[in-house]
């Protein structure tokens, strides 16, 4: 189960990796909600996927699975969100403001203006 | 347990919250925030002084026993890197009260600036690492905010770079985390480091530790992961680049200096022959960078690079002299970058541009900050009575006691090649002919001399006073040179 998860994520680093490259913006944007779907799924992946209860104190179950990932999985996904909704919203003022989502134009320093 | 531990956290904490809802009454907003920063750094001064009569202090929060809580550890490192840090937020608070205009500071500016200390200070505090992790968050989060703070378009087109940057580089660090728990089943610091020196530092954490290499590099901008910074250094007002020259870079330089002294210290052979080339291209990136540009910001910036090169060095060589040299050279960095970043800061506010070569004769009218930019500059060099001179020194005899000849050769080159960057500065902004009458000046510095002086006194009382401070440096190097005392302060053996 494991190795099938760490193809996935393989792709899923791939995929965002390549989106991250592209010129325009909002696939840059798309790249790094992959990467941190990615980076969520690894955490979950290598805290170990072995059969158990979910973890929540029931009387009579022998085994659940792993705690510690799933509650920092949960905090990563919200400071992931966070700093999401924060870069949409960057970008779309860029956008309004230097009119252009392309990220070859963005270039250049600043010495300049 | 000590419930001291929290406060550098908690104080700066609370006054954000509070800040958010008088954020429309500046002058309220200005004393809140100056009062609490006073009382931050009271207390951290407190700690420091708490921790060099008692060792090492750790707080299980919540009363759950160390590597099932969250602790927060403070040895003599976190409490001095904590008092530094304040006192350079104390500066930077004051300069903004003349520096940073109206329109900044009625949008949650004195709010973010908190924010980002309560960061900062705990990524210096804390014992586990994905409380690093999330502290490292609260930081990047705040400086997001300052860095875009205003909305100009040069801000606006390096804030989307500097973001992406640290979203990958955070990515990574939650990749990292996740392969250091599956290899060891922990990501309490000491309890990692414990379990990996049972396991004698395999292949696989070899890999892992060059994993935190890049993620805490790129945070730190070592070579060649710098390139973001420049460029997003440049944009954002004169305080907030002070800030960020004088803490941001800092907190990822001491994240490598805990994790390879703390954590990865038993390959050395491999990762810490890799972090002194990359500090020594660093350096040499760092000085080509600062001799080669005319904007004064930018002078600067290529600074930090070299600096924090310098530090790595001592953490390459690991030996107690380079490492006591490192940590007295990072103290010096933080504080005499932002007093540089400042200095640069009066000199735009009275020329209006940061273009060196329409700069000249400043001295005439501002004596005072001509010498003390002088004397910034002679300190940021190394110059003996000076405080860059004994962290220097102390690194360069480490490493020639380890024969690292190169790596010497780099950090004394450099102080040359530094010198004449900032002192270009000097000569061709004070001296010469002046360009600007009187009347002709931009603003006036009125209010802003009061916080470089401030950072001035202190950077010379820490080169004139070397005795006194050296006892509390060696104790934090200590720590770093015996990972053991470390672990027994935490995990209570």
């Amino acid at each position: 189960m494991e190795i099938l998860m760490a193809i996935v994520i393989g792709i899923l680093f791939t995929a965002a990796t390549y989106m991250m490259l592209s010129k325009s913006l909002i696939r840059v944007i798309i790249g790094t909600g992959l990467l941190s779907h990615g980076a969520h799924l690894l955490l979950l992946t290598m805290g170990g996927l072995k059969q158990g209860a979910a973890p929540i104190l029931v009387e009579g179950t022998k085994a659940y699975v792993d705690p510690l990932p799933q509650a920092l999985i949960l905090t990563a996904i919200v400071i992931s969100f966070g700093v999401t909704s924060f870069i949409l919203v960057l970008a779309y003022r860029s956008y309004q403001e230097l009119g252009t989502d392309n990220m070859d134009k963005l270039r250049g320093n600043d010495s300049d203006e | 347990m000590n419930n001291f531990v929290i406060l550098p956290i908690l104080i700066p904490l609370m006054t954000g919250i509070i800040l958010i809802f008088v954020n429309k009454y500046t002058k309220a907003a200005r004393g809140i925030s100056l009062i609490s920063t006073i009382l931050t750094v009271i207390v951290s001064l407190l700690l420091v002084n708490h921790v060099y009569q008692n060792g090492i202090q750790t707080l299980n929060l919540g009363d759950w026993d160390a590597p099932f809580g969250i602790v927060l550890v403070a040895d003599m490192l976190a409490a001095l890197l904590v008092t530094a840090g304040s006192i350079v937020v104390l500066a930077c608070i004051l300069y903004s009260f003349k520096n940073i205009g109206k329109e900044r500071e009625s949008f949650f500016y004195y709010a973010a600036v908190q924010f980002l200390m309560v960061g900062v200070l705990g990524a210096f505090l804390t014992g586990d690492l994905f409380n690093l992790f999330v502290f490292f968050e609260v930081m990047l989060m705040s400086s997001y905010v300052l860095i875009v703070h205003g909305g100009t378009k040069p801000q606006l087109r390096e804030s989307i770079k500097y973001i992406l940057v640290n979203v990958i580089s955070s990515a990574l660090f939650v990749i990292g985390v996740a392969y250091l728990y599956a290899v060891t089943g922990t990501v309490n610091m000491a309890d990692l480091s414990a379990k990996i020196s049972e396991l004698g530092q395999p292949g696989l954490v070899t890999v892992i530790s060059i994993l935190f290499l890049v993620v805490f590099g790129l945070k730190g901008a070592i070579f060649p992961l710098f390139f973001w910074l420049p460029g997003s250094y440049h944009a954002p007002p004169t305080p907030i680049t002070a800030l960020f020259g004088a803490l941001l870079t800092k907190v990822g330089v001491y994240s490598i200096i805990r994790t390879f002294t703390i954590i990865f210290y038993n390959d050395t052979g491999f990762t810490h022959t890799l972090i002194g080339i990359l500090a020594g291209l660093t350096i040499v990136v760092g000085v080509i960078g600062a001799v080669s540009y005319w904007d004064v910001k930018k002078i600067i910036i290529y600074n930090i690079l070299t600096a924090v090169g310098v530090i790595l060095v001592g953490v390459a060589t690991l030996t107690p002299t380079a490492l006591t040299g490192s940590i007295y050279y990072l103290i010096h960095d933080m504080i005499i970058k932002a007093a540089l970043f400042l200095l640069v800061g009066a000199m735009i506010v009275i020329t209006g541009t940061s273009n060196l070569k329409k700069m000249g004769g400043l001295i005439k009218h501002h004596p005072y900050l001509g010498w003390m930019f002088f004397i910034a500059t002679i300190s940021l060099a190394g110059i003996p009575p000076f405080s860059g001179f004994i962290g220097k020194l102390l690194i360069v005899k480490g490493s020639l006691a380890n024969e690292h000849y190169m790596l010497v050769a780099a950090i004394l080159i450099s102080s040359l090649l530094v010198l004449y960057s900032v002192m270009k500065i000097f000569i061709n902004g004070f001296w010469g002919e002046a360009k600007l009458r009187k009347e002709e000046e931009k603003g006036s510095t009125k209010g802003l001399l009061l916080p470089i002086t401030l950072l001035l006194s202190l950077s010379i009382a820490l080169g004139f006073g070397a005795e006194w401070f050296y006892p509390y440096i060696s104790q934090a190097a200590q720590v770093l040179t015996d990972p053991s005392i470390y672990v027994q302060a935490v995990l209570k053996e």
